[in-house]
């Protein structure tokens, strides 16, 4: 953790799973979480990059309410009782993770990212050894046509953060979303091979932020494929300086 | 245009029309053109010219008549000569352009046409309380003269003239008007709090992307009387601070949107949108959207998200649009039927609006009523009246000797109401307490020759096919739910398939991004809550799954789980 910087912005306590904590009031509910170290599974969510509020991994209870708050989204709020791991959740969370597994090809034992890989860890840490749904197994294909990098759209789970990444601090907007439903696929460009792509700049942010095997650089076989993230906090507080 | 210059428009119209004995009113909107109503009115305009009668009749096309299904409409009107006496009219059904000569002779010799008439005391104009509709097929649509003779834009100049922003919402709030896009929020306090933010800018959106099957409310106030919408909203800008306007209309509705189109030119040249309207010191300007055919951007943020030029995705709220709307500034958005009440409640008081309707849902609502009924049309009902005398009397039953099954309220996001709860009446509450949803006015009749599997197979493919794809419960969710519900309908389900189905609606439902998801379980939910035999009729045997061995060593059917 970095420290915390001196302000003068209000500060709200309130309680999470019991806990008395406190947050500045401009902070999400996740990130007043992870600064106790109270654990929220999140795959979209990635600090640094804007948050969207689309895996629905996060959410979390609010005593008083019968609704779920996706707790990256959802601001601090004085006197509130958080609960981040109620019954309901966990099965949730599950749900939520066997349906990402059924919807594309996710085979571990032959991915690049094995090991390495947040979808694979997350699962891991919410106990999904076993997919209850059948498996939809769509025909994708993988664009190998870069120089340096290739997108296996049988491995993305459509959190997006190439696309956040590349728009927040690239400011290239080289990814983007087409298509709707289940039929959603990042493409480069005007869905153009990524190879023929004239606006992305080769620098690979899109690869290290992606959770998954889905952006990899070419010539790393199976497991062999780390993300690198220290860039993202740091570019974002040079950023950050630089404004003030 | 000042008030002096309305009123001497609203003398000049009546002048021309005492000068007529009949006015001969043929409908134009898409229901009653699809069968050739154009036509029909040019047969009409000619035989008119040949018996030489220009002078006394006038052939002109209206807006929606309401009885869709026995078009193309055509209303004779004898023009009283005393003002305010009760209008005499008939009605003609089913006109083909070879009925044109019948109909004008019928005119000269002042008989009309036996084959074509439709008794006007049957119980589906009778039983109807028309506010909003009160002139949609009336007045033509596409002259703004139609809708000023009728008292239209009256309710502008008391607005601006007599009442402040405040008092405006004041009588909107006492009217209990609420919101008509679906969600029955109140507008009154939806106005007060985007009037309350302070900026320096603010914008006000009339969402008319009316997208679920079988409703067609929006689409006939806008095509049938377009400027009560244009001065709902210019009220409503006024009531919010608001300079700016948009009509987010779906690109499939192009008569609708062309008539928009040209009521907003003619607003603006008669000074009703502009800068310093009706030389008040309040300036407002409208201008049309078009939705790309994504159901999604009816739900508020992906709206304004596809008004801004970007993708039409949700995004979380809050912040709700009152406070950060389109492009980061406050922003007004209500459904086009939520406008077309306001110059009503101005014009008549908030106090006489609510007399209509029961205790939490005011005024009259506009259905499309549709499927296995005898009059499937447009019709507008005081809040209130139940659904058999809906479906029965107005709706005239169901046809060919069928016996009713269900109602589907609400579209993809609304439930089947079973025969049982008949006698609910129809409002906001009651509809949600039996799992549906009062919704924007879709009402789908169903006979007992569907089955409740196939309707809810059928919304969960729209939904599927609509979800914009974001988050993940709506996008693989509803994607595995549509299969198991194929499984059922193909008689292949199994048990383990109906828990997974039901686990499914709980966590879509409740772990959505936006309403399409939310809400998206619903024709499943309550087509398994009310008609569950129909799914338990469709589950094979353990034995037809694994034959008779799997019996006998006690494993429950359907119970084979992948491993990843």
């Amino acid at each position: 953790m970095s420290p915390v910087p001196i302000t003068t912005e209000p500060v709200k306590t309130f309680k999470i799973n019991g806990q008395d904590v406190s947050a500045r009031e401009t902070e999400s509910i996740l990130q007043a979480a992870r600064a106790h170290n109270i654990d929220i599974p999140t795959l979209c969510h990635l600090e640094g990059l804007s948050s969207t509020g689309a895996c629905r991994l996060c959410m979390v209870e609010i005593k008083g309410s019968n609704k779920l708050f996706p707790a990256c989204v959802t601001r601090v709020q004085e006197g509130i009782e958080v609960m981040t791991h109620s019954e309901r959740l966990v099965k949730y969370r599950r749900m939520l993770m066997e349906l990402i597994f059924s919807e594309r090809n996710h085979v571990c034992a032959v991915c690049v990212v094995n090991g390495h890989c947040e979808l694979q860890s997350t699962a891991q840490k919410l106990g999904m050894d076993h997919v209850r749904y059948p498996y939809l197994n769509p025909q994708l294909e993988v664009d190998a046509s870069h120089e340096r990098y290739a997108v296996d759209h049988n491995r993305c789970i459509l959190c997006t953060r190439c696309v956040r990444v590349c728009d927040e601090i690239e400011t290239a907007h080289t990814w983007d979303v087409m298509g709707r439903g289940i039929g959603s696929k990042v493409i480069t460009d005007f869905n153009q091979p990524w190879g023929e792509s004239e606006t992305c700049t080769r620098c690979g942010k899109c690869v290290n932020v992606c959770p998954t095997g889905a952006l990899f650089e070419k010539g790393k076989s199976v497991a062999e494929m780390a993300k690198q993230r220290q860039f993202l906090p740091y570019l974002v507080s040079r950023r950050e300086a630089m404004i003030e | 245009m000042t008030n002096e210059e309305l009123l001497a428009v609203m003398e000049q119209e009546r002048q021309a029309k005492g000068q007529l004995k009949y006015c001969v009113q043929v409908c134009s909107s898409t229901g009653c053109a699809s069968s050739n109503s154009e036509a029909v009115a040019a047969a009409l305009q000619q035989q008119v010219k040949e018996a030489n009668l220009q002078e006394t009749v006038q052939v002109k096309l209206v807006g929606c008549m309401g009885l869709c299904a026995l078009g193309p409409l055509v209303e004779i009107e004898r023009v009283q000569i005393q003002p305010g006496a009760p209008p005499d009219v008939l009605l003609y059904q089913s006109v083909t352009p070879a009925d044109a000569p019948d109909i004008v002779a019928g005119l000269a010799s002042g008989q009309p046409v036996r084959r074509l008439r439709l008794e006007m005391d049957d119980p589906f104009f009778t039983r109807q309380t028309k506010v909003v509709l009160a002139q949609a097929g009336r007045i033509d649509p596409e002259r703004i003269e139609d809708y000023i003779a009728e008292g239209g834009y009256q309710a502008l100049f008391k607005a601006l003239a007599e009442m402040t922003p405040a008092e405006v919402i004041e009588e909107v709030s006492k009217s209990g008007l609420r919101g008509r896009g679906g969600g029955g929020y109140p507008t009154g306090l939806k106005w007060n709090t985007v009037a309350k933010v302070q900026s320096d800018q603010k914008y006000l959106i009339c969402n008319a992307d009316e997208g679920d099957p079988g409703a067609f409310m929006d689409r006939s106030i806008l095509e049938s009387d377009p400027h009560l919408v244009i001065e709902g909203m210019i009220i409503g800008a006024y009531a919010v601070g608001a300079n700016k306007g948009y009509v987010y209309v779906r690109a499939e509705y192009p008569l609708a949107v062309k008539r928009m189109r040209q009521a907003i030119r003619q607003a603006e040249r008669a000074g009703f949108l502009g800068q310093n309207i009706c030389g008040a010191d309040f300036s407002f300007n409208v201008e049309i959207r078009l939705g790309a055919g994504a159901f999604v951007c009816g739900e508020e943020t992906a709206l304004m998200a596809s008004i801004e030029g970007r993708r039409g995705a949700p995004r979380p709220r809050p912040p709700y649009p009152a406070a950060s709307g389109l492009w980061g500034k406050p922003t007004l958005i209500n459904n086009v039927e939520t406008f077309a009440n306001v110059p009503g409640i101005i014009l008549n008081g908030g106090d006489a609006y609510a007399r209509v309707g029961t205790e939490k849902s005011k005024g009259t609502k506009i259905f499309a009523l549709t499927g296995k009924v005898n009059h499937t049309g447009l019709i507008e009902v005081p809040m209130g009246v139940t659904l058999r005398e809906v479906i029965y009397e107005i709706g005239g039953g169901i046809p060919d000797g069928r016996r009713f099954k269900a109602v589907q309220t609400g579209g993809p996001s609304g439930g089947c109401i079973p025969e049982q709860f008949l006698d609910t009446p129809v409002d906001y509450e009651s509809l949600s307490a039996l799992g549906s949803i009062m919704g924007s006015g879709g009402m789908i009749v169903i006979d007992d020759s569907s089955s409740m599997i196939d309707v809810a197979k059928y919304f969960m493919e729209f939904s599927k096919e609509e979800s914009c794809g974001k988050c993940v419960p709506c996008r693989v969710g509803t994607a595995q739910m549509y299969d198991l519900l194929c499984k059922f309908s193909a008689g292949e389900a199994t048990e383990f398939d109906l828990r997974l189905l039901e686990d499914l609606c709980d966590l879509v439902r409740n772990t959505s991004l936006c309403g399409l998801g939310q809400t998206a379980p619903n024709p499943v939910i309550s087509t398994l809550k009310y008609f569950r035999d129909e799914y338990l009729a469709k589950i094979k045997k353990p034995e037809e799954v694994f034959g008779v061995a799997a019996r006998a060593n006690g494993r429950a059917p359907g119970q084979v789980e992948q491993t990843a």
